[in-house]
């Protein structure tokens, strides 16, 4: 009966016919543009040199995008766009990780492009469906569903007044709604944000899959951006997508049996070694919980610390042990063995609109276990779990709230804030239910939750402006750069990880680059100029995984035996041997390494002209924290004082003696500001960029990204 | 004394692989071992000794994150 209500509830804005284009090869060639408000949809061809230039993914969302809006474009602004777009390999079947959809918009977070990969069967499905991309324009007055029947050829635009809004809800509705029957709910995939969304800065996007084993609708998150908050802005409450006949070569390779080779190569591997290597399919992400903290890069009360001994209690055996269902299927796409996709099932809430009901909860991610818990004090599984969930349904970022939550509750214990801007919560490290009240204030827009869900860029003006609180010294430890809330390493004992932090596209993400183990601890590339290289070449591979639809976890969270024996085991040769092989088999191209690389290339300096175009991307804007570089309190010092000091003497040439622990902390302080300009000077000449940060025109035409429109933006910039 | 990653670690009678690993505490599970550039494989770790002077790589398998 609910369903049918809604449904009677329903107006329709629009239909558009249209006849699925074949795929081919990987691609459609096609993309789908809807601009909202106007209730316009239309099909569109993808030019030739977008397809060269772009490859797909990642590199068409922001073409699109570049092209939707202007330098003065905020992320309100009707013509902002959403754009989710898979790649050529997304949708295969045969080797693990190839499900993936890649979003863009102009962040509300940070003013410029952002962009996140989500797994969920809607990238497959809308390739499926005919399209290479999806972009979703204008505003909406009403709340609106959006449908795309990828067998039919027909989309709609309907109001939509009764759905709901939280993420779990709107999912099971929208599945029942257009499934024909149980076995038809697995052809079925949501986008939805939730009701935080409305409100908070960090709201993500949620990507459903029907799980047909467990009977319930889970969801993957678009989580780093805030492009949640673009979509309810657009009052979108979801974009359903439905495609009946999925199988593994819809792609329609070029040569299916490489891609097979490559797969069952990979299976193999997982089956015979992931048990003794990272347990993805045990315990997914959250493997690295107690590994982390034993190299002292867990990130525990606001990154002062790497490590604290409560971890053991939110260790991953806690979680396999005593929460997370094992022996299910639970990839995100179908054919991944990995299935690092873990679910707490029949999770009982304790607090919220949603106490008492039982719950799936897909996590945790190690992300999730260091953000909610560690970072913030919190080392209760449950807490964890349950902030996770809220996080999900609510369509908040769980590693920008953790960190924003960690940020507040250093604020409250050194007293520049209180409760009386709390409004009376007690926010110290370690008080759950207080994370937790923040959380259901952010979804209902209130009270200081409401300044939490705005990240930490705007609580340190609003600490300084309204509490007086010391600016500089927020600066140090609001972890945040270019306005995205810094993920969840400790990156202070390592000057190669604060790049892969700091000078990177988008904000401090680690999906560029993550060289801790490389650096701090095997030592491998001492130099700067070592250190250039590796965030040249891996932030360059790592980006073709958002050109092509597909998950990173496959390509190092598995291993071969033999991959130490190799001539450079940090890149593992024979799964980037994978990645080549995968393209061309799909694509019938001929690609290397080094052409998969050059692609890269392209796109990445792409996305940093667009960021100088919206007035960033600079050298300014990869300044980092002091607090990612290292020691900024006494307490902090005194924690590691062995460390430092040894340091100061081998590396710096200073003998500590007699030093107070304020000199000691400006003279570290110095010299690892100082660090990490260099390393900036020697990644700029490495990546061919000017001092400024600017790619030089020389480089853009050596790598073809040589656009006229491109070269307009830096041609004025050119030293 | 011997080296690890390139970085000095007093050398301790009857110390093996496994001894050294436990007292880094490198516990990660992707660990690659060599003794003077011949790998160790895991199996040997327990009865592979170290020497003073020998140069050890621990290499951790993982760049990603």
């Amino acid at each position: 009966m609910e369903i049918k209500a809604m449904k009677e509830a329903r107006t329709l804005l629009t239909a558009f016919d249209y006849e699925p284009a074949p795929l081919e090869r990987g691609y459609t060639d096609r993309s789908l543009h809807i601009r909202l408000g106007e209730n316009r949809v239309e099909a569109r061809a993808v030019p030739a040199l977008v397809r060269e230039k772009f490859i797909g993914g990642k590199g068409y969302g922001l073409k699109l995008l570049w092209d939707a809006v202007k330098p003065s474009t905020r992320w309100n602004d009707p013509e902002n766009a959403i754009i989710v777009a898979g790649g050529p390999i997304c949708g295969i079947t045969q080797y693990p990780g190839s499900g993936k959809s890649l979003v863009c918009t102009i962040s509300p977070m940070t003013d410029m492009p952002i962009d996140s990969n989500v797994g969920g069967y809607f990238g497959p499905y809308l390739k499926f469906s005919g399209y290479d991309a999806l972009e979703i324009s204008g505003k909406s007055e009403k709340d609106v569903v959006i449908f795309i029947d990828g067998n039919s050829g027909r989309v709609t635009i309907e109001e939509a007044p009764l759905e709901a809004v939280d993420g779990h809800v709107v999912a099971e509705q929208l599945t029942e709604m257009y499934a024909e029957d149980e076995e038809d709910k697995k052809n079925i995939s949501i986008i939805c944000a939730g009701t935080a969304a409305e409100h908070a800065n960090i709201g993500l996007l949620n990507f459903s899959f029907y799980d047909l084993r467990r009977q319930v609708a889970r969801l993957k998150q678009a989580g780093r951006g805030g492009i949640g908050r673009v979509f309810r802005d657009k009052k979108i409450k979801a974009v359903v997508i439905r495609f009946r006949g999925t199988k593994g070569n819809l792609n329609k390779p070029a040569d299916q049996s490489r891609i097979n080779k490559a797969g069952i190569k990979l299976h193999r591997q997982i089956h015979d070694l992931d048990d003794a290597q990272c347990r993805m399919r045990q315990i997914g992400t959250a493997n690295i919980i107690e590994v982390m903290d034993a190299y002292d890069l867990l990130p525990t009360h606001n990154y002062q610390y790497g490590s604290h001994p409560d971890t053991y209690k939110i260790a991953s055996k806690v979680f396999i042990e005593k929460y997370t269902t094992q022996g299910m299927p639970d990839g995100c796409w179908y054919g991944c063995s990995l299935s690092c996709a873990k679910t707490a099932d029949h999770f009982e809430l304790k607090t919220g609109p949603y106490k008492g009901h039982k719950v799936t909860i897909d996590g945790p991610e190690y992300e999730n276990a260091a953000g909610l818990g560690s970072n913030c004090g919190i080392f209760d599984p449950e807490i964890i779990l349950e902030a996770n969930f809220y996080c999900d349904t609510y369509g908040v970022d769980t590693i920008s709230f953790g960190t924003i939550t960690a940020f507040a509750m250093e604020c409250y214990e050194r007293g520049i804030i209180d409760k009386s801007h709390t409004g009376g919560l007690e926010l110290t490290f370690g008080n759950a239910m207080a994370q937790l009240e923040l959380l259901h204030q952010m979804s209902r827009g209130e009270g200081f939750g409401y300044h939490i869900g705005l990240g930490v860029r705007h609580l340190k003006q609003y600490f300084a402006e309204e509490f007086g609180a010391d600016r500089a010294f927020l600066e140090d430890i609001g972890m945040e750069q270019k306005g995205l809330e810094v993920s969840e390493y400790l990156p202070k004992e390592s000057l190669a990880q604060q790049g892969g932090y700091g000078l990177t596209n988008k904000g401090p993400q680690h999906d560029e680059a993550w060289l801790i183990f490389m650096d701090m601890v095997n030592n491998q590339i001492p130099t700067f100029e070592d250190k250039a290289e590796a965030l040249h070449y891996f932030p360059m591979f790592r980006t073709w995984f958002g050109l092509m639809g597909l998950c990173k976890l496959p390509w190092n969270d598995t291993t071969p035996a033999d991959n130490g024996m190799t001539d450079e085991p940090a890149k593992i040769p024979e799964h980037v041997q994978n990645y080549v092989d995968l393209y061309n088999g799909v694509t019938g191209a001929s690609i290397d390494k080094h052409e998969l690389i050059r692609q890269s290339e392209r796109v990445y300096n792409f996305q940093r002209v667009f960021n100088i175009r919206m007035g960033k991307g600079l050298r300014v804007h990869d300044a980092m924290p002091y607090r990612s570089m290292g020691p900024v309190t006494a307490q902090e010092y005194l924690s590691r004082q062995e460390r430092y000091d040894q340091q100061m003497k081998e590396l710096i040439g200073v003998d500590p003696e007699g030093k107070s622990v304020e000199e000691k902390i400006a003279i570290v302080r110095a010299y690892r500001v100082d660090q990490y300009e260099k390393l900036t000077d020697a990644v700029y000449k490495r990546r061919g960029w000017s001092s400024e940060g600017v790619p030089t025109t020389a480089y853009l035409r050596e790598i073809g990204m040589d656009l006229p429109e491109v070269l307009e933006v830096v041609t004025p910039l050119q030293a | 004394m011997i080296q690890v990653n390139g970085k000095p670690m007093i050398w301790s009678e009857g110390m093996t692989v496994a001894s050294m690993l436990k007292e880094k505490n490198y516990i990660y599970a992707k660990i690659v071992v060599k003794i003077n550039g011949v790998f160790i494989p895991v199996e040997k770790y327990e009865s592979t000794f170290i020497h003073d002077g020998d140069d050890v790589k621990a290499i951790h398998m993982l760049a990603g994150g």
